[in-house]
């Protein structure tokens, strides 16, 4: 059995707002009966631009069902513009969290309430249509969708992708994609890290801290090019400003390793880590 | 929770309580290591050889064949690997696709490892396809592994053709018949399968032993080794209280095949109910041909953990094939495979009845999952207007 709160059980058994309003300001659906799980959303504007009334249907879990009717109490007496800054997270919160494995159910919540609302602006038909493109076909996940739900929720393996979004969870054949996706959001958040150190170059990182951002430089700015040539290279230690590397492959030996070493590997360490970093080679 | 029906019999069984008296006398009294070299081990033994004559009567095999293990898993995972590897590995593997994750994670550790391994289809009623069976065996000489009787639609796979069609074709044939101990007669003297796994806590034995029948002559290599006990075939000193446990547990599962008419027309009530109370309904699986335990029923538009959670919280203990149920986003892999659709696959619930399922229990079932089907349904955006 799942480790259910009391608020998930009870919104299970006593879902509020069930149901479907008639000639609804917006509505939004998502899901499918093929995927386990689909939400439909209605909702009605007061006279002072807050939600009036809301009511959903649902097919689905347990914790499907209580994400649903949690989130229409949540939107409830809102605005459009605030109930639009609802997330997945906010909606699993309000629940008092929900098991890892079934966070998906919080997401659909979330991209309900975002169908419903586009209907209303005149986007789409209230259906949500998949824009861009698919990444798992299993589930129809869209990569948009995807790098929003790990940004979102800082997600940083694939397993967590499948738990939030079900990408993945199918024949699996997409892992690879969702992988990749996940090294891009990791790399615009470290350039993002890189970027506040060069601003605030008063603050001293710690020496794991270098460790770890010498070795993120060298995987995303220095490996790719390297390996273009059939090279590679390896950390083997950090002393003070001293960063001893060892080249591999290709690399080895070449007739041009100094030069790799200065004008690649040294150049970039100092522009992403430290100015005053001194590459030498492995003996 | 006051009171519990417990209609989850194909996940597991109640300990019988002639099994619980049985085993007793086996923690602090009779705890001999049935291999010592003096009398009080030597009473332990046998006791663990009548259990093994018990175990072996249920089944129409010689004592000398049967091999206590530590679960169904364990003896699947014997019999697939030990028998492949007694091959040299210079063998192919058959399977079905409805088979046990015990069956298929062994089989697919194999193929990762160059074995070629095919997995044979089931038809709309999960039968398995005979004919593409017939095709496999033409490919070479095969260590064959399907089950007698599906775990979760209770469908039973026509043993004794099966192993004409296997030994004609100098095959071997291993079966879990974990789910059909104590719920069909099994006649190894007629129905000559080489291995077959059996587990205890699913015929009210408890759980952690189980049991490896390998037919004289055939050739397998061991999982465990480094003991002599069970003739070399799995080291380890024997779980000794379990497996009197067991032998009591398949002694009274012979006296009681007697009841199965009787469970079959509970169930038949149980089909008969919920088909004629609940719209849009249907039984999954070969009516004609299925154990007298086993109800697989979908309910269209609702998925199947939110009814589970609701019959629980009026004290019913069911399973379902729905995704959300199963801990990951697939939902069954044996309803999948007889091409059932996922509306009704999301939906399906599996009542698994046992000797102690009362009447009244059938009742209280037939009163309550009615309404639950009605107010999940209310909730659905998919029932038709």
């Amino acid at each position: 059995m799942w480790e259910y709160t009391g608020k998930v059980l009870d919104h299970f058994r006593n879902p509020r707002n069930v149901g479907l309003l008639e000639n609804p300001d917006g509505i939004g659906e998502v899901g499918s009966l093929a995927c386990g799980d689909a939400l439909k959303l209605t909702f009605k504007l007061g006279p002072d631009g807050r939600i009036a009334d809301v009511k959903f249907q649902t097919f689905g879990c347990a914790s499907a069902i209580a994400s649903s009717s949690a989130l229409t109490e949540m939107v409830k007496g809102k605005t459009l513009d605030e109930a639009a800054k609802i997330t997945n997270q906010d909606i699993a919160e309000f629940l008092g969290g929900l098991p890892e494995q079934k966070m998906h159910c919080s997401v659909m919540g979330r991209e309900a309430l975002e169908a419903a609302i586009d209907n209303y602006r005149g986007g789409q038909g209230g259906k949500r249509v998949l824009a861009g493109k698919v990444v798992c076909n299993c589930f129809g996940v869209t990569e948009e969708e995807i790098l929003r739900v790990v940004r979102e929720n800082q997600l940083s393996t694939v397993e967590q992708v499948t738990h939030y979004t079900k990408a993945g969870g199918g024949c699996g054949k997409c892992k690879g994609d969702i992988q990749a996706l996940l090294t891009r959001v990791a790399a615009e958040q470290l350039a993002a890290e890189q970027a506040a150190h060069a601003r605030s170059p008063a603050r001293k990182m710690t020496n794991l801290e270098r460790i770890r951002l010498i070795e993120e430089t060298l995987e995303r700015n220095v490996r790719p090019a390297l390996r273009q040539d059939g090279g590679d290279i390896q950390l083997v230690d950090v002393e003070g400003p001293r960063v001893r590397v060892a080249l591999r492959g290709m690399c080895a030996g070449c007739q041009v390793s100094e030069f790799t070493l200065r004008d690649v590997v040294q150049s970039k360490l100092r522009e992403f880590v430290n100015e005053d970093i001194v590459v030498e080679e492995a003996p | 929770m006051s009171r519990v029906i417990y209609l989850d019999n194909n996940a597991t069984t109640m300990a019988a309580p002639e099994v619980v008296e049985a085993m007793r006398p086996f923690w602090n009294e009779r705890y001999g290591n049935p291999s010592s070299m003096h009398a009080f081990g030597g009473q332990v033994h046998r006791d663990v050889e009548s259990a093994r004559a018990r175990v072996a009567e249920l089944i129409g095999a010689d004592p000398g064949e049967i091999v206590f293990t530590s679960c169904g898993s364990e003896s699947d995972n014997m019999a697939i690997r030990g028998a492949v590897e007694a091959f040299g590995r210079r063998v192919n593997v058959i399977t079905s696709r409805v088979e046990h994750p015990a069956v298929l994670g062994p089989c697919q550790e194999l193929a990762e490892h160059g074995v070629t391994v095919q997995h044979i289809p089931v038809d709309a009623a999960g039968q398995l396809d005979l004919v593409r069976l017939g095709e496999a065996l033409r490919e070479g000489p095969a260590v064959v592994s399907v089950m007698w009787v599906n775990n979760e639609t209770g469908v039973i796979f026509p043993m004794d053709e099966i192993a004409a069609m296997v030994h004609a074709a100098g095959g071997l044939l291993h079966t879990d018949a974990v789910q059909a101990a104590g719920k069909i007669m099994i006649d190894l003297q007629r129905v000559p399968v080489d291995l077959l796994s059996l587990s205890g806590h699913k015929l009210h034995a408890p759980k952690g032993v189980g049991v490896l029948y390998i037919r004289r002559g055939t050739r397998i290599k061991p999982l465990l080794l480094g003991g002599h006990q069970e003739e070399n075939r799995r080291a380890g000193t024997e779980n000794v209280p379990y497996i009197v446990g067991l032998g009591r547990a398949c002694e009274l599962a012979r006296a009681h095949l007697d009841d199965l008419p009787r469970l079959a027309a509970m169930r038949d009530r149980l089909e008969q109910g919920l088909l004629a109370t609940c719209p849009d309904s249907s039984v999954n699986g070969d009516r004609h041909r299925r154990v007298a335990t086993t109800l697989n029923i979908s309910f269209e538009y609702i998925e199947g953990e939110a009814i589970l959670y609701s019959l629980s919280d009026v004290g019913i203990c069911a399973s379902s094939g729905s995704a959300c149920s199963s801990g990951s986003l697939e939902p069954s892999h044996v309803l999948r495979a007889m091409g059932v659709p996922f509306t009704a696959v999301h939906g399906s619930i599996r009542f698994s009845l046992s000797r102690y399922t009362t009447d009244e229990e059938i009742d209280y079932t037939l009163a309550a999952l009615p309404p639950i089907v009605k107010r999940l349904r209310a909730m659905s955006p998919f029932v038709p207007k």
